[in-house]
Parts: structure tokens; sequence; C-alpha cells
């Protein structure tokens, strides 16, 4: 992200995040959203201009009507009991719908075309993005055919974190050990802010990355030349697993076969000791 | 000496590990801590005032007391953790594109330390003061089921605090958030002392609250006065029922989940490890369920002083008692069954987080129905915005803000967004400000007549409550945009240019909340001075409903001279309407007090060795502490004569003495109340 200057229409804060969905997934986050804060206003908005207006006609000094020993009555009783239950009921529908709508484990129903497979690998500090088809691999930059679905696969080497893109949607915890899946698309082609949102030490809030939406052909060729990268061997990879902030996105033409298989099973073998990582030797974390 | 030997005697202890620290504002801080408690000291020394701290305070076994040593230690707590979020806005506002003014990792530590201080040192203490204090008078009971173990109770949770303030000067503390999750807070990638501070102040602080919770259910099942009914209590009362049935079964994973870590970091047991076959999606499980009734353990007594207040001041019975009751049980109950909304990005499935989603909102019906039980309790009455009135308006403006963002994080397609942002962040701000610490403030303000005798300064009042109600909405409205716009929580700098305005937005109400806390601290200053212009010693200022205020302020330490017999929720109401409120009672007896002791605070003093040395690895020292803590207990149990006779006689003096002063005082309507000439006896105005 480079470094801008906050105009009025920026600092509104339109552009960023859930307020400016760029995908499928985000726009329904962001519509459900809506839907959820319209239905609750029915009960919240009434709050609003009832307690301005009780204070004004019951304060002491207008000794209006006064009723010390009202307590009870069943007709604002059914109304305040019936008419959130029923709201709860509208809620609890919508969200059943759209929540298996936006199953981060489902293919989105979307194109024809199948999802391009991408895995990837929470870091101390930094995200590897895998492309198994393609067979290279990236570090905090994730080149996207705009308009075709995405389908994660993701882990962790190292503690816990959370993978998102505001614009398009998530998140979906990475863990060690473990893998959590997660589909986006991006509907046009763009530049997106990607990162890590659980906590993990001191350079936390420096992993992120970019997520770079493109059209069919910038991305074969994006493809095409990172194949001229170095290759991520295992040596490679204990480098780079090591805690690290990295400034400038890395490619790499060549992955050995089945790493993130290897790193998601590693921590499975009993040999290992807890909270050794792949690349353990001698690292310190702080 | 050898390294060994050291080792033996000290550690992992050093000289490094004292001041000066690495980070400037970290070695003021502690410079801070160490001059405050050398002031403590000197001031108690040149005014001769440690014999009497000492038997009138420390070795206490008195509820009222207790409940006030909770609530000074909340407050001193309360005004630490606002510093260290003054400090963490200051960063914030200041690190966009830029690095602000302290180190991520020192940044890492104030998150950390500011929400344990607040959760588990503010606003724990605060409730169980409050609920110490009020609610056996409530009941017409003379003192707590178990006065020495309430007692143990407060000094336990006081060493947890101490260990926090012992972590600010030595060493540093974890920076694993107040949650302390797994496996970042293994030995792996937090070694050091930080995580062990943090995982033996929070066992100390729960042990102490599962005490707590113990006792006051046992009171309010079993010390009841006669005719008080459960379903005559004040509401207060359930809601404290409600919090110490909470506080029983919600404290215990907690104690586990903290001791399972601990076995992990000291033992090289694997229950959440990355490897080896731990999972930390154990620890996610065992925290949130006491995570979340945690979170109604905060807001219940709040919602019991906010029905006491509202219907005081409105001079009105409560609207809907039972189904009020009803209310508060159901999101007792509730409260169980939804601590999966916590992690619902942890990739279960999507039918668990429905339904998870879905019992969450449940929770919302019986909430937003004493919502509205409120307003009908204010229908028709005579309101009198005084300054706990005041907070309770703002309040109720602000809670239904919060409990629509409850709704919204309850829900899974949006929650997947604003997880771990500072949406979320806003939100529970959002409840526990206006919610708990609103509630414990118009508590405190409340009921100080009641526990010293004199009301507190009005004007100062309501200045605190708007630089409180300002600085909240400043505050913690702008973080809702920043979530939405996708900052994440916990970040010590930022790279977007747009979050600049709304930060600096935030920063300011951080400011204009201390200026909330200074006017406390104000109103308290000048209602000493004027004590005798507030004083109320017959009791009864605000014209109350329930037993407490028919007691003189102070009230003498075993309560009531006779217990008192009720027919009705408002037995007090009753009694002024029928005119019998001040009369003698027939005959007095001698009453038990239990005699004070200073065991409680040495097995608090015991449990603070103890886990200080174990975060440093000093195994002498912790045993030693271990030791002493039993020896404490072994000690008590083989005291024979523990409680203390106050004679008919004396109890019959001191009720007559009051009995006079209520008569010879000319009752004040409400308009008046908050005038000088209310000394305390109100009287019923149409």
């Amino acid at each position: 992200m480079s470094i801008e200057t906050c105009t009025n229409a920026d600092c509104s804060g339109s552009g960023h995040g859930l307020l400016s969905p760029a995908g499928l997934i985000a726009q329904i986050q962001q519509d459900h959203l809506i839907q959820t804060v319209l239905i609750v206003s029915v009960v919240i908005v009434p709050v609003f201009i009832a307690l301005p207006l009780l204070l004004w006609r019951y304060r002491l000094a207008r000794q209006n009507v006064y009723s010390p020993e009202w307590r009870f009555a069943w007709a604002p009783e059914f109304v305040i009991w019936g008419v959130p239950v029923v709201i709860v009921g509208f809620l609890g529908f919508s969200l059943w719908h759209t929540l298996h709508r936006i199953d981060p484990y489902r293919p989105l129903g979307t194109g024809t075309e199948p999802p391009l497979h991408v895995q990837v690998v929470g870091l101390d500090w930094k995200f590897l993005f895998i492309y198994p088809g393609e067979g290279i691999a990236s570090v905090n930059e994730l080149v996207v055919p705009a308009g075709r679905q995405i389908a994660f696969d993701i882990t962790a080497d190292g503690p816990m974190m959370s993978f998102i893109v505001p614009r398009l949607g998530g998140q979906i915890y990475a863990m060690a050990g473990m893998r959590t899946k997660l589909h986006l698309i991006a509907d046009a082609p763009g530049s997106y802010r990607g990162l890590n949102t659980q906590y993990n030490g001191q350079n936390f809030a420096r992993q992120k990355f970019e997520l770079k939406a493109v059209g069919p052909d910038e991305y074969r060729q994006w493809v095409r030349s990172s194949r001229n990268g170095p290759a991520l061997d295992m040596a490679r990879y204990a480098a780079l697993a090591k805690p690290s902030v990295i400034d400038r996105p890395l490619r790499f033409g060549r992955v050995e076969d089945g790493l993130f298989g290897s790193i998601v099973a590693a921590y499975h073998t009993a040999d290992r000791q807890p909270g050794d990582r792949l690349s353990s030797a001698g690292d310190t974390h702080r | 000496m050898s390294e060994e030997l050291l080792y033996w005697l000290a550690g992992d202890l050093r000289w490094s590990d004292f001041p000066p620290k690495a980070d400037m504002i970290a070695t003021i801080a502690a410079l801070i801590v160490v001059a405050g408690a050398i002031g403590v000291v000197a001031t108690l020394t040149i005014a001769r005032r440690w014999r009497w701290l000492f038997d009138n305070w420390l070795s206490s076994l008195d509820h009222k007391k207790i409940g006030i040593m909770y609530m000074v230690l909340a407050f001193v707590m309360l005004l630490r953790a606002v510093i260290e979020a003054v400090l963490m806005r200051i960063q914030q506002a200041l690190s966009v594109n830029a690095q602000g003014v302290v180190s991520a990792d020192h940044f890492a530590q104030l998150f950390s330390t500011h929400g344990t201080i607040m959760i588990f040192f503010v606003a724990m203490p605060f409730i169980s003061g409050l609920i110490n204090y009020v609610m056996p008078l409530q009941i017409g009971a003379r003192d707590l089921t178990f006065p020495f173990m309430n007692a143990v109770g407060l000094w336990l949770s006081a060493a947890g605090a101490a260990i926090l303030m012992a972590s600010l000067v030595i060493g540093e503390f974890s920076t694993g958030g107040w949650s302390g999750y797994p496996p970042f807070t293994e030995l792996a990638y937090s070694p050091g002392e930080g995580v062990d501070y943090w995982i033996w102040a929070v066992t100390l602080s729960s042990i102490g609250t599962t005490l707590t919770g113990i006792n006051f259910a046992t009171t309010i099942y079993k010390e009841r006065c006669e005719g008080m009914h459960l379903f005559r209590m004040p509401l207060f009362c359930w809601t404290s029922l409600c919090t110490a049935i909470l506080m029983i079964f919600a404290m215990p994973p907690l104690t586990v989940a903290t001791a399972l870590l601990a076995l992990d970091r000291y033992a090289g047991f694997h229950f959440f490890t990355n490897g080896a076959g731990g999972n930390m999606m154990n620890y996610a499980n065992l925290f949130w369920l006491f995570g979340h009734p945690e979170v109604y353990i905060l807001i219940l007594p709040a919602f019991g002083v906010w029905s006491e207040v509202i219907s005081t001041f409105s001079g009105k019975r409560l609207y809907g008692y039972a189904s009020m009751v009803f209310a508060v049980m159901c999101i007792a109950v509730l409260s169980f069954t939804v601590w999966l909304h916590h992690f619902f990005t942890m990739g279960q499935s999507t039918n668990v987080n429905a339904v998870f989603g879905i019992a969450t909102m449940l929770i919302g019906i019986p909430t937003g129905v004493k919502v509205y039980d409120w307003l009908l309790t204010m229908y028709r009455g005579r309101i009198r915005l005084t300054a706990p009135m005041l907070f309770a308006m703002t309040f109720l403006l602000c809670f239904v803000i919060g409990g629509l963002t409850g709704i919204i994080l309850a829900n899974p397609p949006v929650d997947f967004q604003v997880h771990n942002s500072l949406f979320l962040v806003a939100h529970f701000h959002n409840m526990l400000i206006p919610g708990t610490l609103f509630g414990m403030i118009a508590g405190y303000m409340f009921w100080f007549p009641k526990a010293f005798g004199f009301r507190l300064d009005e004007r100062w009042g309501r200045i605190a409550w708007a630089c409180w109600s300002g600085g909240f909405l400043a505050a913690f409205m702008p973080l809702y945009w920043l979530g939405l716009m996708g900052m994440m929580r916990r970040t010590a700098i930022s790279f977007e240019a747009a979050y600049q305005p709304w930060l600096n937005a935030a920063w300011a109400g951080a400011a204009l909340i201390v200026c909330g806390i200074v006017a406390l601290g104000i109103q308290l200053v000048v209602s000493v001075r004027r004590r005798s212009d507030l004083a109320v010693p017959v009791g009864d200022p605000w014209d109350g409903h329930s037993l407490e205020w028919w007691t003189p302020a102070p009230p003498p330490e075993y309560n009531f001279a006779r217990r008192p017999r009720i027919e009705d929720t408002e037995a007090f109401t009753n009694a002024k309407r029928d005119g019998r409120a001040y009369h003698a009672p027939p005959s007095y007896e001698d009453i038990e007090v239990p005699r004070n002791t200073l065991i409680p605070a040495g097995i608090g003093a015991a449990g603070f060795v103890c886990a200080f040395a174990l975060s440093w690895h000093i195994w002498w020292a912790a045993l030693l502490g271990l030791a002493a803590m039993w020896a404490g207990v072994v000690l008590r149990s083989l005291q024979g004569d523990t409680e203390r006779v106050i004679p008919a006689a004396e109890v019959q003096r001191q009720n007559e003495a009051w009995l006079d002063c209520a008569r010879q005082t000319a009752p004040v309507t409400r308009f008046a109340e908050v005038e000088r000439i209310n000394r305390g006896r109100a009287m019923e105005t149409t």
C-alpha cells in the first residue's frame, strides 16, 4: 500500500473494507449487514424516540399524571416480548440462509471455469502463496484472474493467524497442523489489501499483502514470468519460514512437490517438539 | 556466585529486569508505581495511620468494609488501565504510516495489561464490591454467610492486581492479549516471564471470584430475612444471584484453561502446543466457556443497579418485576450456550455456526425486554435527572446501539468480516462502558451516601457524566467505522491515511474520558470537604424502596438492630407511607459479629509471593508461599473463638440515637433532594 493523502472522499472510508465490496462474497456480507441493521431498527428506533419524550413529559417539575404503584399490564408485555421474538425469528431465518450461501468451505456457484487453487501458508510475518496448478509460489503478493473464483487451502507454520481480504471476503483462521478452506472471487480487476488479523508477535501489523486481480492474459503472463524465479525447495522454505518482514514481494518459479502437505503433516509426526516449525534451527521469535 | 546457585536463589530474576527499562515510557511508568507505593507508605507513617488501617480495614470481615476495599482496588486499577488506553489511542493516532511513540512490543503489553486489568481487576472488583456492600443490606442480612471466605476472595483478587503492578516494575508482561491465546502464549513463541505473570494473576483472581460467587449465592439462599421470599427481593439481588451462579459455573473453566497452559509452559505438557498432539482449539473452547458467561457476570449487576436507580429516581415501582426476573434468568442460562460465537472463523461447519449465531441473537430478546421495562418504569413517574439517573439515560441510549452491533456480530456472514477488527473492539466497549462501568459509577453515586453518611457533590457528578458520555461516544463510535473499513485490533501501526481522522476523534474521546475520571476525583474531594453540608445521617436521601435505606448512614456493623420482617417488595416504602418507618422495635438482642483477623490478608500476601516466585522460577519461594497459604487456612480452622458479641444495651443505645435523629430531622420532598436541607429523611411527594 502506498502512502496516500487523505482527500475528503477517501477519509469517509469509501473504498475500504466492507464499505466497498469488490467481490460476490463481500457484497453478500454487506447486504446482510444493511438488512440486519434495518430489521433491528424496528426495536431500537422507538427507544430513541420514547426516552426524550418520557423525560420531558414525566419530569418532576411538570407534575404530570403520576401512578407510583402501576407495575404491570398485559398489553405492553405482549408487545415487548412479542416483537423481539418475531424479529429474531426473521433474523434467524435470514442468518441461516445467507450463511449457507457464503459457506467458506463450499465452492461458489458462479461461472463455468474451475476454481483457481491457491495454498496459503501463514508465516511470521508474511503469507506464502503456492499455486499447485501452476507450480509457482509467491510471498506477500497474490495475483489472480478477475472473475474466476479462488479456492484457498490455508495453514500456518507458527502461531495462529487469520486470513482476510476485506473487500473480497473472509476471514478464516490459519492454524499449524490444520487446513482450513475459503472461497473468494474478485469481480473486477483491481488491487485489494489482504492481511492477518490475529496478533502473532511484534511485526503483526506488517503482515499484509496485495491481492491483484488481473485479466486472463495478464494473469498468464504473470505466471510465465514467475517461472523465471528461483525454486522453493526445503532449504529455501526453512529460511523463509524464520520470523521476518518481507518488504517486497517474492516469487518462486518452482515449488517442492507436496510442500503444503508436508508443512501441515510436520506437526503430526511424533518426534516434533512443541512449537517447532519446519525451520526450527535456532530461531528466536522476539 | 555460580550460575547454579544464583538460579537456585533468584530463579530467572536478574538486576537487568529492574528499571531503568529499554523504553523511556515504560521506565516512567515503573517509577510512577514505585513512587506511588513509597508515597502511600510515607503518608500512612506520617499520619500515624498504620494501626488504624490494620484494625479497621485490612483485618475486617465486615461485608461493608470488604465491599469498600474492593471498590478502592477497582478505582486504583481503573486509573492505570485508562492511562494505558490513552497511550494506545495516542500511539494509533500517531502511527498512520509512522512509528508513533511506543515500540510494537510495548504496545502489545499495553493492550494485554489494559484488557486483563479492566476485566479482572476493575470490573470484577467493582461488581464484587457493590454486591458485597448492597446485597446483604437489601435482603435484611447481618453479613454474608461466610465472612472469612469473603475476605479471602478480596485478598486473592488484590494479590492478582499486585502481580499486575509488579509486572510494570520488574520484567515484562505478556503480549498475548487478555485472552492469552496459545500457541502464541506457549514457550516456543513467548518465552520469559510475561505470560507466566498473566497466568498467575488471572488464576488468583479466578479462584477468588469462584469463592465469592459461592458466598453470594449461599447468602441469597440462606440469609434472607423473614418474609423476604425470592420474589420479594429487589431486582439487584436477583441480578446478584444470577451473577453468583455464573461465577460458580464459569470461573472453573478459566482456572482449568490457565492451569493447563501452565502445565504446558512449566512441565512440558502439550495441551495447546502446535506439535505433539496439542490443539489450541481446546483452549479457545475452554476460555470462552468462561469468557462468554463472564460478559454477563459483568453486565447483570449493572442491570440491577439500573433497575434500582431508574425506579427510585422515577419515584415508581419497577415495571414488570416478574418479567425482569425471568429475563435475567433467561440471559444467565443462555449465556452458557453461545461461547462459539467468539470464533466463528475457526473453520467449523456452517450448521454449527448458524446454531450458535441464532442462540446468540436469542439473548437479544430478554435484553430488549429489559430496556422497554425500564422505559415503562419511567412512564407516569416523577423523573429527576440526578447524576446517577443521567448515567442511566446515557446507558439506555448507548446500550441499544451496542445491542444492534451485538446482533450484527452474532451473524457469522458479517462476523467473518469484522471479527478481530475495531468493530468488535467498539462493540464490547459499548457494552462494558455504558453498561458495566456507568452502572458501577451510578451505583457508587447512588449508594455512597449510605456507605459514608454524606451525599456526593451533584455539580461535579454532572460534569463527570458529561465528560464520560461525550468521551465514550467520541472514542468508540469512530472505531465502529474503522472496523468496517478493515482496521484490525492490536495493530501498533497502520498504513491507511483514511484512518487518520477517525483515530484522531477516538484519541480526543479518550482524553475526554480522562477528564471524566478527574471530575470523579474532584467530586470526591469536594464532597469530603463539604461533608457536613451533605450529611444524610438518617440514611434515606433518595426516597428509597428497599431495606438498605432503612438503616442509618453509615449502617452499624451488624446492619439492623433487629432484622426486619417484610410483607412486600417495597417494604420500606410501605413503612414510610404508614408512618411507622422510624418506630423503635419492641426489644433488642445481643448480636454476634465476626472478629477481625489478619489471616485472609496473609493468605493474599502468600498468594502474591507464590505467584511472583512461580513467574520467575524461584522454586523455594513459590513452595513457601503455597505452604503459607495453606497454613493460613489450617490456622483458621483451629481457631475456636471467632465471634464477638455486641450486647443488646449497646445495640439499643445506637439504634435509639438513630431513631431520635430521624424524628428530629425535617422530611424533605424530592424537589429538595440535592439541596442542603436533605439530611436523609425523604418524604413521599405526589
